[in-house]
């Protein structure tokens, strides 16, 4: 009797865990319903999406792969210590982030988001594919410093990657490193923001209620900010000197790749998305606040020769803006924060 | 009598002509043959020996210890002036000097027929530059085949990468060491535009053409690939002034410099 009833707890006791692991699983591992979400208020995507459709796997794949230190020669760095989630894949107060052994890099971390309607990436848009983007931090010396042929030797050896691969790519006999690419693509071209509550206005649905001092913040945006940082993406994927220095020496931007000296100091036009949780700003990372970029528009533009023709009309340096202004675009501005981008739990590190 | 010789005559005539005609059908200008570029790296009238010295027109000594290119998009031309264009899937090369096979480029599949040109590109076309990561598989997969032969922060290949030593060149701070290094590449940019260091090769055979034929073994064009051109004509580098280039303004002058590097020297037919 004693026994039976021992042996009923036990077994009822067993029941309840093994339910709560299967529910845990469950809520973590369920990514059947993984796609790309194409907004109605986007342009069309210049990611060619159908050379590399997304697939649960190839997406799991690619996830694992962002948060692996696996890519850094010394297993110490991954992408996602540089690209927080929580921070629209970006890096909070970091002006520049630290890399392999503590090596610090020169420009601001980025935020990954909506990365297949731009044209190039890296501040200085070196890198025109999107499939691409992953070796240039694999390589760099002071990120992660290993070679990607030498990543791909890691994964084949792997205990678990190779069973992923083929899962990802069915068919093909081993790991190579178009495979790897494709699947940082399905990953990274997933992590699409378009969920703010300025969306929601815009695309008039439920949610979408912005203020009186946001709407006024809109208009400000409208008839000031919203030549470079254009369309619903908030950039028009230009390069551009907004005049953060006089002089440009230890990094000459877009000139870097094009050579052509009309590059000199000009960097590509960040979207501002979820700009409320990527500070710090700029390609340098050295203006913290969000009130502080503002301003700097308002007062701080420095003149060069290649600064935009945008920030000195009349010989004016700047775009002036009033403390109501400033106060209204700052209010506008954080109504492109997108809560459920940032909590997606598909696109946070995985089990 | 005279009747009857004629007769004869006539008749071997005829015979001689079918064989003929069989002759022609056997041939073998119907089908495809491969065709060999052989890839003969030299430097001035020497072999490529890496380790030896080699004097450039400016008089420096350099000594080499890396020479890889890409060529790519390779087009025959008929003596009649039609072109066959090797398939996009299979017209990339990356020689590399080091590895005797990669300097023996077979084009497969090359429809039989009297060829008088070889044309193609040095490096990799814009095109397939900014290809999707799955369509850079082989030579064309930076983390495989091509691992070395490729910028990831200016995206893109190198389509020619030369190094090595020269007392001439300044100490380098890196390498501790007098070294030169010249990789150049830059398809145009994509939708910015980047310098565009693609250059074509002409390769005219003169009066011996390329005799492709399916019965009997691939041609060899034999191609002299002259390093030592990457350093004049148009512009005489000089190795102390210049001892590195890589995807900055200087590239141009490099490239310009080696678009004429490769030379016909001869054909061999099998025939």
């Amino acid at each position: 009797m004693r026994y039976n009833s021992y042996f009923r707890t036990i077994a009822l006791l067993l029941g309840i865990a093994l339910a709560f692991l299967a529910c845990k699983k469950e809520a973590k591992e369920d990514l059947s319903d993984i796609s790309i979400f194409l907004p109605s208020n986007f342009p069309a995507p210049y990611y060619n999406l159908s050379a590399n459709p997304i697939t649960p796997e190839g997406f799991a794949l690619g996830r694992k792969l962002f948060y692996d230190p696996i890519l850094s020669r010394d297993s110490s760095i991954a992408c996602a210590d540089c690209h927080i989630s929580y921070s629209a894949f970006s890096h909070p107060d970091h002006g520049v982030s630290h890399g392999i052994e503590g090596l610090l890099g020169r420009r601001n971390a980025p935020a990954v988001q909506n990365l297949i309607w731009q044209k190039a990436y890296f501040w200085d848009g070196g890198v025109p594919e999107m499939d691409f983007i992953a070796i240039n931090p694999i390589e760099n010396p002071v990120e992660m410093d290993e070679s990607p042929a030498n990543v791909v030797k890691k994964l084949k050896r792997h205990p678990e990657y190779p069973a992923l691969f083929r899962a990802a790519f069915p068919g093909r006999d081993t790991i190579d490193g178009p495979q790897m690419l494709m699947a940082f693509s399905q990953f990274m071209g997933a992590l699409v923001s378009a969920n703010s509550r300025y969306d929601h206005y815009v695309r008039k649905e439920a949610g979408g209620t912005l203020t009186a001092e946001e709407l006024a913040g809109l208009e400000t945006f409208k008839v000031k900010c919203s030549a470079c940082h254009s369309t619903d993406l908030f950039t028009d994927n230009s390069y551009r000197n907004n005049g953060l220095l006089s002089t440009f020496t230890n990094d000459l931007g877009r000139f870097e790749i094009s050579t052509i000296q009309e590059d000199i100091g000009k960097f590509k036009v960040p979207s501002l998305r979820n700009v409320e949780l990527t500070s710090p700003y700029m390609h340098h990372g050295k203006i913290k606040t969000l009130e502080a970029a503002v301003e700097h528009y308002n007062s701080g533009v420095k003149d060069s020769p290649t600064l935009d023709p945008l920030l000195k009309q009349n010989g004016q340096l700047g775009i002036p803006l009033s403390t109501s202004e400033k106060q209204n675009l700052v209010a506008f501005l954080k109504t492109l924060t997108d809560q459920t981008f940032i909590r997606d739990t598909r696109f946070q590190k995985p089990e | 009598m005279k009747n009857f010789i004629f007769k004869t005559l006539f008749a071997f005539s005829a015979f001689a002509l079918t064989l003929t005609a069989c002759k022609k059908e056997d041939e073998g200008l119907s089908g495809t043959q491969s065709v060999i570029i052989e890839m003969d790296n030299r430097a001035g009238d020497d072999e490529l020996v890496f380790g030896k010295n080699y004097k450039t027109a400016n008089g420096d000594t350099v000594n080499f210890s890396l020479f890889n290119y890409y060529v790519s998009n390779f087009v025959l031309v008929k003596s009649d002036g039609s072109e066959y264009t090797v398939p996009k899937d299979e017209c990339y090369f990356l020689v590399k000097h080091e590895d005797a096979a990669s300097r023996e480029i077979e084009l497969k599949g090359i429809p039989a027929g009297d060829y008088k040109a070889v044309r193609f590109i040095i490096g990799v076309d814009s095109l397939k530059s900014i290809a999707p990561a799955g369509e850079r598989t082989g030579v064309l997969d930076p983390t495989g085949a091509g691992a070395g032969m490729y910028w990831s922060w200016n995206a893109g290949y190198i389509f020619v990468k030369v190094e090595g030593t020269s007392p001439q060149a300044p100490i380098n701070a890196g390498a501790g060491e007098r070294i030169f290094q010249y990789h150049t590449g830059l398809f145009g940019g994509k939708d910015s535009p980047t310098l565009n260091n693609l250059k074509t090769v002409n390769l005219s055979t003169g009066s011996e053409l390329i005799e492709v034929r399916s019965n009997h073994e691939a041609s060899t064009v034999h191609t002299y690939v002259n390093i030592l051109e990457m350093f004049t004509s148009p512009t005489n580098i000089n190795v102390a002034t210049n001892p590195l280039s890589h995807a900055g303004a200087f590239s141009k002058t490099v490239a310009n410099n080696y678009a004429d590097m490769f030379t016909l020297d001869h054909v061999h037919n099998h025939n």
